[in-house]
């Protein structure tokens, strides 16, 4: 890691600028996509009082904390960052958060459901799963923060609920989403007033597809978590998915475990995360794979939202992201 | 770039290319719009599904719940239905973003119902489009919600609308029936001020003229949907307006310690002082002088500051820091903007307004008026009219009296403002000539407004009527 490198992997002071003067040209894709994202940036760091980002080392949110860096470069984040940990997290995507907090200049608060959990205000699951667990450590975070603005990785494309969403979507007291009752979102004036007790979900990457995020993180250099690229693991299929053998996620009787070189698509909860069989070493690798995958991102490795046809929407309408 | 090894957020070896990616696919927006009915979602589950947008897992899921409805084949409408309400009322309730791409093209597609508050939702689906895509049935052709659809496209300036006549299979593919809609159509577009019309004949059902030309309408010579959608001219006409650049942000690190990874920037010291904000329209030159609205002071311009290092020039729709060679007072809300024609800021704003919210716009009313980025108070001082579109009696749209307006009006209002704002004509700055009405109380959306007069002629429709529209179906040019 070297501190003097801006995120892009460029040196301000001996690089030519990198956009030359566009004519009439219209901006490219990316560049479009990430200048609508620093205006939203913009825009809720000076109208909210005690915004907040979530971060949990993911693709998206390690792309939403790039793009916060250079909305207020070369001044730091405003903001700092929060990570609501399951207990079931991938350790290495533990250890990038950490490291990434520190390069970037944030500062990062852990809400953590393991302590929920211990203390007796959450109770496992019978599926064992912990993601549905996260609403409540993240709704207490939001509310003991006194945070009005919490800023999220949701892109409209993973989900059928999720298309819906606006950039800022209102919550009320009880974080709930209200799909009917929805503000009009108009030209680029992002409406964020709300009575005391409601918060605003701001969704900077809401344009953004899993191909976008893809190429963004290779042409900006970014890095990312070991285990988006194809490693070596042992694994037993169930459900059509590849569950990697975990701590949190054994061996069963009958389990036929193989050794297959697999990554990860999303790396949410281990207990509800599946990896994806791939070679892709590289990020030019992925974006290849990601370009002919016939399996959407969350279809093909997401246990939780194939718990009901609107896992996702009940989840969001209970204050989830 | 980083490997299986790599751990850590190091960044690899700058790529020559940068954010380019030496690639120029452009992002077009773009909206739908048509009656119930009319087969708008089996047209954007058309588009999705031969785009290859849509994988097998949602395709899987499609098939299933078509089985279950008793269907033969996949209901391509249920590509689009997003909410359990929906599902099972079989209705859409709101806007719905999708997303698909070509070789040449990004595109982000604001899906919007064709009922329940239509207007509310198709200005909110256009406010930001550079295309409409308006629907019709074949066997009904232009019917009052096209009007209506139409109206709103035009107010909000959409620079380009695209009529598919869908549902031409059910004519037999009759080319005189095209032909009818078609001139309809651009009579109308041409009456409504529409800057851009086109006409294609569409089945969505059978995938005719949607992303594949159809061997069933030869006398069709035009693009293709998608193939419009892909070579529709998108030179944003922003670029080559005057500057308007509303100050989001100051960014003045003093006293705070810089972000790590920019502390080795030549230009930052302790006394940085950049004003953050997007180039709404036109463009920024190093060296250029700016007028800092209201205010009215000017300054030059010392540096277009980015990441990335410093720029020579931005153009509209690129996000930057600039930083003056003055220590004037510049803070958010305020816009700066080119020496030749600044706004004059106002005190009082005229300008049309679609009225979004149950409650009842009328005179007295305290409102909060959002412009760029200034936020300030008004007084409604009066309502000058609601337009009538008067299409059920075939007439042309002219402003009656009207003293409020209620939900899905649209009207002409005067609003006192409590600090003056440097608005532009909508009709030639679509970004700073657009404000939103907000709710004092509940911060509530209630009326997008543009600044100005409208863009709808009003009053009879003069000039010579065009007999036929060409049979390639682009409307007749002024």
């Amino acid at each position: 890691m070297t501190q003097t490198q801006n995120p892009t992997g460029t040196n301000p002071s001996t690089e030519v600028p990198r956009r030359t003067p566009l004519g009439v040209q219209p901006l490219t894709e990316l560049q479009a996509l990430e200048s609508e994202s620093i205006h939203i940036f913009r825009e809720v760091a000076a109208t909210f009082r005690a915004p907040v980002m979530l971060f949990s080392g993911g693709k998206d949110s390690v792309v939403m904390l790039h793009l916060a860096a250079k909305a207020f470069w070369p001044a730091p984040i405003p903001f700092s960052l929060l990570h609501v940990d399951t207990g079931h997290n991938f350790p290495e995507v533990l250890q990038y958060r950490d490291e990434a907090t520190t390069f970037y200049g944030a500062s990062l608060r852990v809400a953590s459901v393991q302590d929920y959990i211990d203390d007796g205000r959450l109770r496992e699951r019978p599926d064992g799963q912990r993601n549905p667990l996260q609403t409540v450590p993240l709704l207490d975070a939001i509310t003991s923060g006194k945070h009005d603005a919490v800023f999220g990785g949701g892109r409209r494309d993973e989900e059928r609920a999720r298309a819906k969403e606006r950039v800022y979507s209102m919550r009320d007291e009880f974080g709930q989403w209200e799909p009917r009752n929805q503000r009009p979102e108009l030209w680029s004036l992002y409406n964020g007033r709300h009575l005391p007790g409601e918060h605003v979900r701001v969704f900077p990457l809401s344009n953004w597809t899993e191909l976008d995020v893809w190429d963004y993180i290779e042409a900006e250099g970014i890095a990312l978590p070991s285990i988006y690229y194809a490693h070596e693991r042992e694994v037993v299929e169930r459900d059509g998915m590849w569950i990697a053998l975990t701590p949190v996620t054994p061996a069963r009787d009958g389990d036929a475990v193989e050794r297959r070189s697999v990554r990860y698509r999303t790396v949410g909860d281990m207990s509800c995360t599946a990896a994806v069989l791939s070679e892709a070493t590289t990020v030019a690798d992925v974006i290849t794979e990601v370009g002919l995958s016939q399996l959407t991102e969350r279809g093909a490795t997401r246990a939780d939202d194939r718990m009901s046809e609107a896992a996702m929407e009940d989840r969001k309408r209970e204050g989830y992201f | 770039m980083p490997t299986t090894t790599t751990a850590g957020p190091t960044t690899g070896p700058a790529r020559a290319t940068g954010g380019d990616t030496g690639q120029r696919r452009t992002l077009l927006r773009l909206a739908t719009a048509g009656s119930v009915d009319d087969g708008k979602s089996t047209l954007v589950g058309r588009l999705l599904f031969d785009t290859n947008s849509v994988l097998t897992d949602t395709l899987d899921h499609v098939e299933q719940v078509s089985r279950r409805k008793g269907l033969a084949t996949a209901d391509l409408a249920l590509l689009t239905d997003g909410l359990r309400a929906e599902r099972e009322q079989g209705i859409t309730i709101d806007v719905a973003y999708r997303y698909f791409h070509t070789p040449a093209r990004k595109f982000i597609l604001a899906d919007c119902p064709g009922h329940v508050q239509y207007t509310r939702n198709t200005v909110t689906g256009s406010s930001t489009a550079d295309v409409i895509v308006l629907l019709v049935d074949a066997r009904k052709g232009v019917v009052e919600q096209t009007r209506r659809h139409l109206a709103v496209a035009s107010l909000l300036r959409v620079p380009h609308v695209v009529l598919v006549v869908n549902k031409i299979d059910l004519v037999d593919y009759a080319q005189d029936v095209f032909t009818r809609i078609a001139t309809d159509f651009s009579v109308l577009a041409r009456s409504l001020g529409v800057i851009d019309s086109h006409c294609i004949p569409v089945s969505a059902t059978e995938g005719d003229n949607v992303v594949t030309r159809s061997s069933r309408t030869p006398w069709y010579e035009g693009p293709t949907v998608l193939g419009y959608l892909e070579t529709v001219d998108d030179t944003k006409r922003a670029v080559g307006a005057d500057l308007r650049f509303p100050v989001q942000h100051v960014i003045r690190p003093q006293g705070a310690p810089l972000a790590p990874w920019a502390a080795s920037a030549p230009a930052v010291d302790a006394d940085y002082r950049g004003y953050a904000g997007k180039v709404e329209s036109g463009r920024v030159r190093v060296g250029e002088e700016v007028v800092v609205l209201p205010r009215g002071s000017h300054a030059r311009v010392v540096a277009v500051d980015t990441p990335d290092g410093p720029l020579q020039e931005a153009v509209a729709g690129q996000s930057v820091t600039l930083r003056l060679d003055t220590d004037i007072d510049v803070s958010r809300g305020d816009v700066l903007a080119g020496t030749d024609a600044p706004p004059a800021p106002v005190r009082e704003l005229t300008g049309t307004v679609c009225w979004l919210a149950e409650r009842t716009l009328t005179v007295g009313a305290r409102v909060l008026v959002q412009h760029g980025t200034a936020l300030t108070k008004g007084i409604v001082r009066s309502v000058d009219g609601a337009l009538d579109l008067a299409f059920d009696s075939g007439g042309a749209p002219h402003w009656e009296p009207a003293t409020q307006l209620g939900l899905n009006d649209i009207g002409r209002v005067r609003i006192a403002l409590a600090t003056p704002l440097p608005l532009d004509s909508y009709k030639e700055h679509r970004a700073t000539g657009a404000f939103i009405l907000v709710d004092e109380a509940d911060g509530w959306t209630l009326g997008a407004g543009m600044a100005g007069s409208t863009a709808i002629p009003t009053g009879p429709v003069s000039g010579p009527t065009p007999t036929a529209a060409k049979v390639d179906g682009t409307t007749p040019q002024k």
